[in-house]
């Protein structure tokens, strides 16, 4: 996705005493798109959301809004909005008035207001008999929907979200991901999403970038973050993966220690030492009966799962652990503790750096 | 159907099953721990307060209940000008926590929200004074505000300043109702401060609002519940307060726990005494339970 930057980050950091929570971060947010930060705990992400929201202020770099440096703008003043991880609903105000405040602030006449509250509430799927209610009395997913309805109604340019959805059951979590996409198409607003599952970074977001430690370790869409990991952290954050520590052997040879043997790899950049195997589990295929592949393994299998549609099998080869999936109706015929053949193509495994 | 002796059996089992659940309910360790404080009361304040309705119900100067009971002590409040030390009781204690709230808010918000770990050392700082007799500490006052005394005193012999000494005035009193009950203000007020969560006010500054709106909007509503009872904790106490206006106030004024002093003491009169008892306990009564039906002591002690 190209677009005009809407906003633009330049050597953005935090500091706190010794902690650099933010670190040198450059970026550039297209107007309409829908970016996603993802990280573990600890990663900055808040801090960085928290920044561009004028909730903290940067120890150093600018903000850029439109290329106007917005770095000393209070949050009150900055045409964006947070939904906030609490969604921090003002407990003492019913849900008309949680979703209106934003207009009442600016001296918008009460008609009005109601008018707009209740075509927010419409578009969220609120009940418009809500409108009275204490929001206490709310449910977790309506509570979100009175969040988000709010910062709508501040009609801001920007949207934050500081993952509002993470205390949100799983399936009322996948509702929530798919409505929240939806109402970014209806608005067509900037929307700045931060969570520590690349899962649900993956199903809504136009780009996503990976943070840690301060500092975004990659930037790209769902796909090439998917097919293209830059490094062993960015694969483990995409959840069960086949991660097998590498070595240069020969030009398209990798020596794997923990298998005890060589494999061919997918062709090796230039200088390559050493690095990373990842293969999805997926791509890994029992060769017992019928079939070949370029690389090929001995195991025993030790553990099967069955994940609803799809079947999970454990395989230990040397001292690594396979993960293999299939298709239910594909699965493996077989019992515990029984010796497998198991293997996979160069070109379904991806090389990456440490 | 029922025999005899079955129907007697059943009650049997009914009044047996009866004292299970009083056993049951005896036996709960709620009501067991809340026993001695429940005793106590009963002995303690239940029993001296019904002496006290009874006595204001005596003929006057009557040391005994063995009298028709009359309403002759509460008629004589009124026509008496009893009413004035109501007054000045009533009017000091608003004043009192008026000019508490003014001062304490700005402090309490600094203490919940600003001052990190001094705000320890601050809460020390006013907690130790505590420890000693109010007395006394209004004794300290004295010595600072009398002529010649350490303000004045300092002012005349360094700079040539002479001025009047504000003891033995209104000012001095509400003085020594600020000082004193400053804590009992400060404390509640912060706790409520406390209890509004940051996030909240950060949300409605980032939707909008100017300080001055997320105070009035977010933080003064939502802090309401401590700022009620740190009002009305330092309402009741100056209400009932003696030493400051004998100490500080000298004869200026007379409050309302000075007549009643007066009246069980070298009035000889306990009747009347009583009587302005009751009535202050009746009008601080319901001020209080208006105040806490209003208040949800759950939420303030977070058990929700």
């Amino acid at each position: 996705m190209t677009g005009t930057p809407i906003l633009r980050l330049v050597d953005l950091s935090k500091k706190f005493d010794d902690l650099r929570a933010v670190d040198g971060i450059d970026l550039e947010i297209y107007d309409g798109e829908f970016f996603t930060v993802v990280g573990p705990s600890g990663s900055g992400k808040t801090t960085l959301l928290r920044m561009l929201g004028g909730m903290d202020q940067p120890s150093q770099g600018d903000i850029l809004l439109r290329g106007e440096r917005i770095n000393d703008i209070p949050a009150n003043r900055r045409p964006t909005c947070m939904v906030f991880q609490s969604l921090a609903l003002f407990p003492h105000r019913s849900v008309g008035q949680n979703i209106e405040f934003s207009m009442k602030m600016k001296g918008i006449p009460t008609a009005d207001r109601r008018a707009r509250a209740e075509q927010l509430m419409a578009q969220l799927h609120l009940p418009l008999d809500y409108y009275d209610k204490n929001v206490a009395q709310c449910s977790g997913g309506e509570r979100q929907r009175i969040a988000l309805a709010r910062a709508l109604a501040f009609d801001p340019e920007i949207l934050f979200f500081d993952e509002p959805l993470s205390a949100i059951d799983y399936r009322l979590r996948k509702t929530l991901e798919k409505e929240l996409k939806d109402i970014h198409r209806e608005t067509a607003k900037t929307f700045v999403y931060i969570t520590h599952s690349l899962e649900e970074a993956m199903v809504m977001s136009d780009r996503i970038g990976i943070m840690r430690e301060g500092k975004l370790v990659q930037v790209g869409t769902p796909d090439e973050i998917y097919n293209k990991p830059r490094n062993k952290f960015v694969s483990e954050f995409m959840g069960e993966v086949n991660i097998i520590e590498v070595q240069k052997a020969t030009e398209d040879k990798l020596e794997c220690p923990s298998l005890q043997t060589q494999v061919v790899g997918p062709s090796q950049p230039t200088g390559f030492n050493s690095g990373h195997l990842v293969i999805r589990p997926e791509s890994v295929r029992f060769l017992n009966n019928s079939g070949s592949a370029e690389n090929s393994v001995e195991g025993t299998l030790y553990n099967i799962y069955s994940l609803g549609s799809r079947m999970q099998y454990q395989v230990r080869v040397g001292t690594h652990v396979f993960l293999v999936e299939k298709l239910r109706e594909q699965g493996y015929e077989g019992e515990l503790d029984d010796v497998v053949k198991i293997g996979w193509d160069a070109r379904d495994s991806i090389l990456v750096s440490d | 159907m029922a025999s005899p002796a079955a129907e007697l059996e059943s009650r049997a089992v009914e009044s047996s099953s009866r004292w299970a659940e009083f056993r049951a309910w005896i036996t709960q360790p709620g009501v067991l721990c809340s026993t001695p404080v429940l005793l106590l009361l009963l002995i303690g304040f239940l029993a001296p307060l019904l002496v006290v309705v009874g006595y204001s119900l005596m003929p006057p100067r009557t040391f005994d209940f063995g009298h028709v009971p009359t309403l002759e002590n509460f008629i004589s409040i009124v026509n008496e000008s009893y009413y004035r030390s109501f007054l000045w009781a009533f009017g000091l204690a608003c004043i009192t926590v008026v000019l508490l709230l003014i001062i304490c808010y700005p402090l309490a918000y600094g203490m919940a929200k600003l001052f990190g770990h001094w705000a320890h050392l601050l809460t020390l700082l006013l907690v130790i004074p505590l420890f000693v007799s109010e007395n006394i500490r209004l004794f300290g006052w004295v010595l600072f505000l009398i002529k010649r005394g350490v303000l004045l005193g300092a002012l005349e012999s360094w700079f040539g300043i002479g001025a009047d000494s504000m003891l033995y005035s209104v000012p001095a009193i509400v003085l020594g109702l600020v000082y004193v009950y400053l804590p009992f203000t400060l404390f509640p007020v912060m706790l409520g401060i406390s209890m509004v969560p940051r996030d909240v006010t950060e949300a409605a500054r980032d939707l909008g609002a100017s300080r001055w709106q997320v105070f009035r909007e977010i933080e003064l509503p939502l802090a309401m519940p401590g700022i009620l009872i740190g009002a009305m904790l330092t309402f009741v106490l100056s209400l009932g307060s003696l030493a400051e206006s004998k100490i500080l106030g000298g004869q200026a004024v007379i409050m309302i726990a000075d007549d009643i002093e007066t009246a069980f003491t070298f009035g000889q009169n306990w009747p009347l005494g009583s009587a302005l008892s009751v009535l202050l306990i009746l009008l601080v009564g319901s001020l209080v339970l208006y105040v806490l039906r209003r208040l949800d002591l759950d939420e303030i002690l977070g058990r929700r």
